[in-house]
């Protein structure tokens, strides 16, 4: 490409001025943009007003391109179960009878369960549910893993909040806008979730690994990891109700091992928005001395 | 372009709109992050940043220098990166290409595609080491994605010379 000749200013002092400020101009955007990235940095949710805002305003245009190819995705599915429900009725059928025996036991087990709780005077808290909205986009530029929700506080999500799906947990809440929220999902390096092993209630911690697969660190030594284990919530810290599943160890390991969240992000359709389990209590004032 | 299609005399879009194209464009590129897809790997190419390379190498007076910074700023309120990271980064990318173009005045399409590539990587690079902590494992993501974008930069371009060429042959943006 030939130089422009746009470049020269020669002897027109406005030119001269007005090439100058470019300059100066560029400078200092970078300048600003040092400035907001070390403030970002050091205090996160600085800017979360902005962002939120911005947010409420692009989440229903992704909703309803949800709802456009969740339209489309069904035509299929819809055709494919007129031909098939035969099978399937028999197969339910099949399935039914078998569930009908592992529910009378459950049943029992459950009613001792409640029976045996009450006598040890364990207060039991369910954790409620705040709203059941989509996550309808993601940063799928950037390394960290955030997604936003299609409800806000008007819908009375707040920041702290445990966002989970029907089969596990999927984040927590971290940033909230009028009608859209910043979903810290679990595979997220950032992100830490307190669980214990379905088995034993072995204590450990999963942590985000950022490429869609979690680490579990067990908290004591000398544990060994075994492909297929199940880990869920504990509950500790109060933020998450306790019992959600969160991942499955996917390769044998020594105190610490690289699981498989249970949820599946890019087909998830519905994310539950809950309480957290046990919230902090509120600062208690300074004495006045 | 067909010869008999071509129009010397073409006035082109008003001066306004050909000046707030480019912006656009490259806001468009940023508002790719709001499609519906939750991604488990990012490994979603940077458009915005696609966009904003293109103009500066192929229609350098379409943006001017400082634009980079309140794109930068626009990316960043929907990219999920800290906020100011790519208002710094696209603002030195920007300064860079103009200290490079001073040196290399004649250059080919090769030329151009390197130094994109050269700012596709500084800026993803750096965009992860400023967001992530160092001992995430994005590496192997990081390098298909800054691959990605890489190829994609020809046909950026392509994408931008039509829309320059629509813009028509106006003087705008000294």
């Amino acid at each position: 490409m030939a130089p422009a000749r746009d470049r020269r200013t020669g002897f027109s002092r406005r030119r001269q001025y007005g090439a100058f400020l470019a300059y100066v101009l560029a400078v200092a955007g970078a300048v600003v943009g040092a400035v907001l990235l070390v403030a970002s940095t050091f205090q996160p949710p600085a800017f979360a007003g902005l962002r939120m805002t911005l947010g409420s305003a692009t989440a229903p245009i992704s909703g309803a391109f949800v709802a456009i190819g969740d339209a489309v995705n069904d035509i299929p599915a819809t055709i494919g179960h007129y031909f098939f429900v035969h099978d399937e009725n028999a197969r339910l059928r099949r399935e039914l009878d078998q569930s009908r025996k592992l529910l009378m036991t459950a049943r029992t087990i459950a009613y001792d369960n409640r029976r045996l709780r009450r006598l040890l005077a364990i207060r039991d808290r369910t954790p409620d549910t705040v709203v059941t909205a989509r996550l309808v986009s993601s940063t799928g530029t950037s390394g960290r893993r955030f997604a936003l929700l299609n409800a806000g506080r008007w819908q009375g999500v707040a920041p702290g909040m445990a966002v989970r799906g029907a089969e596990g947990l999927i984040g927590r809440v971290i940033e909230a806008g009028p009608a859209a929220a910043r979903i810290l999902l679990l595979t997220d390096p950032e992100s830490i979730v307190p669980v214990r092993r379905t088995g034993d209630g072995l204590p450990a911690i999963v942590v985000g690994r950022g490429d869609g697969t979690v680490d579990i660190r067990s908290i004591t030594t000398n544990v060994r990891l075994s492909r297929g284990e199940l880990f869920v919530t504990s509950g500790t810290g109060g933020l998450y109700a306790p019992g959600i599943p969160v991942a499955r160890v996917r390769a044998n390991g020594a105190d610490s091992a690289i699981g498989q969240p249970f949820i599946h992000p890019d087909t998830l359709d519905f994310a539950i928005v809950q309480r957290a389990f046990m919230p902090m209590p509120p600062p208690t004032p300074a004495p006045r001395p | 372009m067909n010869a008999e299609q071509y129009n010397p005399f073409d006035p082109g879009l008003p001066p306004a709109r050909a000046r707030a194209l480019p912006w656009l464009t490259v806001m468009a590129g940023s508002l790719v992050a709001i499609v519906p897809v939750v991604a488990i790997v990012p490994l979603q190419p940077p458009l915005g940043l696609l966009m904003l390379l293109a103009w500066r190498l192929i229609a350098r007076f379409a943006l001017r220098l400082w634009a980079a910074a309140p794109l930068g700023l626009f990316d960043d309120l929907l990219s999920g990166q800290p906020l100011g990271s790519s208002m710094l980064l696209w603002s030195i990318t920007s300064l860079a290409i103009d200290l490079i173009e001073q040196r290399m005045v004649f250059r080919d399409f090769w030329q151009d595609w390197l130094i994109a590539s050269g700012a596709i990587a500084f800026c993803l690079t750096a965009g992860r080491f400023v967001a992530l902590p160092v001992g995430a494992h994005v590496d192997a993501p990081l390098t298909i994605q800054i691959a990605l974008t890489i190829l994609l930069f020809p046909m950026a371009t392509r994408l931008v010379a039509w829309i320059d060429r629509k813009r028509g042959r106006n003087e705008v943006g000294i």
